[in-house]
């Protein structure tokens, strides 16, 4: 049994008199310790994938299918209560602008010291020499004196540093980070990634990478899953994906990457943008933006299928050329 | 430097409305003095003298605490006033009492549950508040407290004692009662302002990131909302609670005359009445220091919420 398993998920946010099926029929798995990347266009629905998880949706979004299983739980079905045991505890989240994370009334004290002290019975004392020690782990300098700052008085590195170590204070199995580094500095970015991994792999956290950013995926994770208007159009192992993207849409993706040996030609964008959720293409929502699509694209909803684990939504699989090949044309 | 500057705009402009209040003499001396013998009166009062000189003169006894005799009581009105004080500063601290430990409360509540009935209810009683005038509510709340079920006393401080060296209706229950009914009525004007205000920065504050976040660290709600969406929300709150304090003391003049309250407010109208120049001056001065005063605290107030501000001179 996998250690997080969602199946089949659906969310939706009703808006008066439309409905946006944000999230159609998503599933995915995470086993202790693994770290699977979720990729994909702004809108695609990652992050509200990543916040159902912890049934956080903003309103008026909600879930309206599918389960959500940890240890074999549907937690989908817990009540508040429930919830707030796994909320920070089991699971905690990392978000994409740490100025906006971390409350600027309070200091980095407080909002460490009350997150141990929501989920275990413990003094103010030791909950302060956790944190320390929580602190010196993501490697932030004179952390007793850092205890007493404020948000705005730590840089924007900084800041994630805290915002890491907050994650970790519980020793949780599972961290949902949505575009942790999007937010700070290009010269910090690495550096900020690199320690998540770290701290990953040295505590056997499991961990869920939400990034535009392919090349980051590709460092960081060992499963990747590619999300387009709502739904997974291709998964797999992060390596196999990446040098053998079967979907247009991922390739697209992979395309777009600024290549070493193709510095200074332009980018290649994928034509168009991302559809809006109320004006879906009927079929497969890609077929406006693909250069493969045919009749058939627009009227069936393609299946996620294939084989070791590398499955793709696309029916024209076969008779599409391999991505070395398609690269080579170029 | 600021506040200095306020007070000095305040006095010139207390000063200068002076001329358009009418004659002090008719009042002083009556009808059967003859124009001659006003002139000379107006001479040795120095109200003849071209305004600057009257200002300057104004200025400089204004600083050393003289601000001029009233007319009718025949004291310093600085003093007249200052036996006042007391009673208006009980009004205004027991209406902040009441608005306080209710706007907050139901502010937070109405935010949290935004579509409850409860939180229809108070905000449709907040618009009936808005709207009805003090004074209405005031003698409305007298007919039906004090002369329909009589467990209020209508008018007055009732007894006071004065424990501290000042009248104070603090320190007796006949006191107490007597200030029940008009701060509720001062209290009333700016209840529904408050609640209003509480409930939308609250609404805006609920949806910021840090507070999903601390919903997502797993934090009881009542810590989440009390302490770090409230902490938040009180910074506006307390921005517009200090501009409010001017409309307050504006209030207590409406407020102590339908109750008969004697405390500065009273005193000021009564002053209007006479045309007790000095009084009426003095009255305008004072406010004007509690305004300078209580922003001054306000300000104070609002660096030691936010750590992000830091008063000039103060190192961060
Ligand atoms: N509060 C909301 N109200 C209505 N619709 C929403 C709301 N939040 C998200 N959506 C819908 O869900 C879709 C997916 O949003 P989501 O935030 O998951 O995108 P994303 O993949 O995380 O994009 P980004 O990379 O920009 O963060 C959006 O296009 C929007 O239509
Ligand atoms: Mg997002």
């Amino acid at each position: 049994m996998a250690l997080l398993e969602v199946k089949d998920l659906e969310v939706e946010f009703p808006l008066g008199r439309i409905t946006l099926q944000a999230i159609r029929k998503v599933s995915f798995s995470l086993e202790k310790g693994e770290r699977l990347g979720i990729v994909g266009e702004s809108g695609a629905g990652k992050s509200v994938a990543a916040f159902s998880i912890l049934n956080l949706l903003s309103r008026p979004g909600r879930i309206s299918g599918g389960e959500i299983l940890f240890e074999g739980d549907d937690i989908s079905k817990f009540d508040d209560r429930q919830m707030r045991s796994i909320r920070g505890n089991r699971i905690s989240m990392i978000f994409q602008d740490p100025m906006m994370t971390l409350n600027p009334v309070l200091t980095v004290a407080t909002q460490m010291i009350e997150c141990l002290k929501a989920h275990r019975k413990i003094s103010k004392k030791e909950a302060w020499d956790i944190s320390v020690s929580k602190l010196k782990e993501v490697m932030i300098p004179s952390p007793e004196e850092r205890m007493e700052s404020y948000p705005h008085e730590l840089s924007g590195g900084m800041r994630q540093r805290v915002v890491i170590a907050m994650a970790l204070l519980t020793d949780p199995e599972i961290i949902i980070a949505d575009e942790p580094t999007t937010a700070l500095d290009v010269t910090i970015q690495a550096e900020i990634m690199v320690l998540m991994l770290d701290l990953c792999k040295s505590n056997n956290v499991g961990l869920i990478l939400i990034t535009h950013d392919l090349a980051v995926v590709s460092q960081v994770t060992e499963r990747i899953m590619v999300m387009y208007a709502g739904r997974v159009v291709e998964e797999g192992g992060t390596k196999e994906v990446i040098t053998n993207p079967k979907h247009p849409y991922t390739r697209g993706l992979l395309k777009a990457l600024p290549q070493e040996n193709t510095a200074g030609s332009r980018l290649n964008q994928i034509r168009g943008t991302m559809p809006s959720l109320n004006a879906l293409p009927k079929g497969c929502a890609f077929n406006p933006r693909c250069d493969f699509a045919t009749k058939e694209c627009h009227q069936v909803v393609p299946k996620l299928e294939g084989r070791d684990g590398h499955n793709t939504a696309c029916i024209h699989l076969e008779k599409i050329p391999s991505f070395k090949s398609e690269l080579g044309n170029q | 430097m600021q506040a200095t500057l306020v007070m000095f705009v305040i006095s010139l402009i207390g000063f200068s409305i002076q001329d358009n209040l009418g004659d002090p003499l008719r009042e002083l001396v009556g009808q059967s003095v003859s124009e001659k013998e006003r002139d000379a009166l107006r001479d040795r009062m120095g109200l003849n003298d071209p305004f600057l000189v009257q200002y300057g003169r104004f200025l400089s006894n204004a600083v050393q605490g003289d601000l001029g005799n009233s007319y009718f009581f025949k004291k310093p009105a600085l003093e007249v006033i200052a036996r006042k004080f007391p009673a208006t500063l009980e009004l205004v601290i027991g209406a902040t009492f009441i608005i306080i430990f209710s706007s907050v409360p139901l502010g937070i509540y109405s935010a949290i549950k935004p579509n409850s009935w409860l939180t229809r209810f108070i905000l449709g009683i907040s618009i009936v508040g808005i709207s009805v005038p003090v004074f209405l509510t005031a003698i409305f709340s007298i007919y039906i407290f004090s002369v329909e079920l009589g467990w209020m006393p209508s008018f007055g401080r009732g007894e006071t004692t004065a424990p501290f060296g000042w009248d104070s209706g603090f320190f007796n229950g006949d006191g107490l009662l007597h200030l029940i009914l008009p701060s509720l009525s001062l209290a009333s004007i700016m209840m529904p302002l408050f609640i209003r205000l509480i409930r939308s920065e609250m609404m805006e504050i609920l949806q910021m990131d840090y507070i999903r976040f601390a919903w997502a660290k797993g934090l009881y709600p009542k810590r989440i909302w009390f302490l770090h969406a409230f902490k938040n929300t009180l910074l506006p709150v307390i921005t517009v609670g200090g501009v409010q304090v001017g409309t307050m003391l504006a209030y207590t003049i409406l407020t102590e005359s339908v109750f008969q309250w004697p405390g500065m407010g009273f005193l000021f109208l009564e002053a209007v009445n006479r045309v007790d120049t000095p009084l009426i001056i003095a009255y305008i001065i004072v406010v004007g220091l509690i305004f300078v005063v209580t922003n001054t605290v306000v300000d104070l107030l609002y660096t030691w919420v936010n750590p992000t501000v830091k008063l000039v001179g103060q190192k961060s």
